[in-house]
């Protein structure tokens, strides 16, 4: 499968880049690893005319350290941020749920941002700034802005970030001590989850139950009022709407979602 | 547009369409065939080639991407008097293969995680392959001989698996001119 023709341009600089973006309008889109984008244009579901290739651009990768906060570059692929030991002190579950994206191929080339910017339900990485209630950076022709994570995805595969916009960085809360947990439910090696659960922090997040990453609000509702982790991820599933595929149905993964917030709760990992 | 690259230690300058894909690029531009395209989405692993020695997969790439880089496949794992790769050599001994459709990619990846993990435990070995597919389902002796590479590259208490190495110490990738 061979991608429709487009243009070529190689930003040296993230303003370079967003001059290139306005320069060709919404015709253009951005290329890092392009482990979400490029398998998009084998089968012509994306086909942009220009494609921005920000890979090169140096001073958008990397992590460090800021006040309270861990700062990952966007363009730091998945590889980097799972063998991070600032990341693996700072925010394990970040580091934890980078080594759980594909296989380790798509880790040596997939990035953070391409990642949170496809803004896949399914994927690890979104389901997991949530959790952890970080923010991105984004900036633009007119500067540059800060959105939280809870409003960053809004729907299916589509986030706050306009065509115009370079997410420049993710930043996550420093919290080494911090209790976590991880769950991912998969059929076949390399997969989607086909339910995730992210806990940090009394925060849960799904993936897999919604058009977007979700909060189980119930359940962090639950948990604030004292209820038990059993009573708690009982709720997990409330206010979701998973959609059905060969793997499961939504009752399914309504029943999945409780199993694995259970597990999560309890600081497992899997 | 003109990408230059080193591919299996050779410099190579040619002119491409941006939208050639890398396996397109080294198995119909330079007439290396031993990379295969299996699944062509980013599944199989079939298509696994290194770029400066991390494995990548080269059905997701665009040759452009790799201008200014390096990238080794299969056939430059072999040295100039053609002795394989203890990795090649590996899966040889232990018959790590059957078709051998996934076997190029299957040495790729297994010398890229050798070079992360010298000493990895057979669990290590079989997710540091989880993006490789094998249809016929060879995968013990796979296991085995990625295993087996293992000890012989650094054998267990040695010096030479207590540091971490990259992907052409130890004779795990040989370059050959």
């Amino acid at each position: 499968m061979i991608p429709a023709s487009f243009d070529y341009e190689v930003a040296e600089s993230p303003a370079h880049a967003i001059s290139l973006l306005a320069e060709h309008g919404e015709d253009a889109k951005l290329l890092a690893g392009g482990h979400s984008l490029l398998p998009m244009m084998k089968v012509r579901l994306a086909q942009p005319a220009v494609l921005v290739d920000i890979a090169r651009v140096t001073e958008l990768s990397g992590i460090r350290l800021e006040g309270d906060e861990v700062v990952i570059g966007a363009t730091t692929r998945h590889a980097e941020v799972a063998g991070s030991s600032l990341l693996q002190a700072e925010a394990p579950i970040l580091a934890y749920a980078a080594a759980q994206v594909g296989d380790p191929q798509i880790r040596h080339r997939g990035t953070i941002g391409g990642s949170l910017a496809h803004a896949d339900p399914a994927a690890d990485l979104p389901m997991t700034l949530l959790a952890l209630g970080g923010s991105v950076e984004i900036t633009g022709p007119t500067g540059t802005r800060v959105v939280g994570v809870d409003d960053f995805f809004v729907g299916p595969f589509e986030s706050a970030l306009q065509p115009d916009e370079l997410l420049t960085a993710v930043r996550v809360p420093r919290g080494g001590s911090v209790r976590w947990g991880y769950q991912k439910f998969v059929r076949r090696a390399n997969d989607w989850a086909i339910v995730g659960v992210a806990v940090y922090d009394g925060r849960v997040a799904l993936a897999s139950m919604g058009g977007t990453p979700l909060r189980a609000s119930a359940t962090e509702q639950a948990l604030r009022s004292g209820a038990s982790i059993e009573e708690a991820a009982a709720l997990a599933a409330d206010g979701t709407s998973p959609g059905y595929d060969f793997h499961a149905d939504a009752e399914y993964r309504a029943h999945l979602a409780r199993v694995l917030t259970r597990r999560a709760l309890e600081g497992k990992t899997g | 547009m003109e990408i230059k690259l080193t591919v299996n230690g050779v410099t190579r300058s040619d002119e491409v369409e941006p939208r050639l894909l890398l396996i397109h690029y080294l198995r119909e531009t330079l007439d290396l065939r031993a990379a295969n395209i299996g699944c062509d989405t980013t599944s199989c692993g079939a298509c696994t080639v290194l770029l400066d020695g991390e494995s990548v997969k080269s059905c997701t790439m665009l040759a452009v991407q790799a201008n200014g880089r390096s990238v080794t496949t299969a056939e430059g794992l072999v040295a100039a008097d053609g002795t394989m790769s203890v990795v090649q050599q590996a899966f040889r001994e232990n018959h790590g293969l059957q078709c051998g459709f996934c076997t190029p990619g299957m040495v790729m990846a297994s010398t890229s995680l050798l070079a992360e993990n010298p000493h990895p435990s057979e669990q290590e070995v079989r997710e540091g392959l989880e993006g490789n597919f094998c249809r016929c389902t060879g995968y013990h002796n796979i296991v085995r001989s990625v295993l087996a590479a293992a000890d012989t590259l650094s054998p267990p208490g040695s010096s030479a698996g207590s540091a971490p190495t990259d992907a052409t110490a130890g004779g795990a990738v040989r370059k050959s001119a």
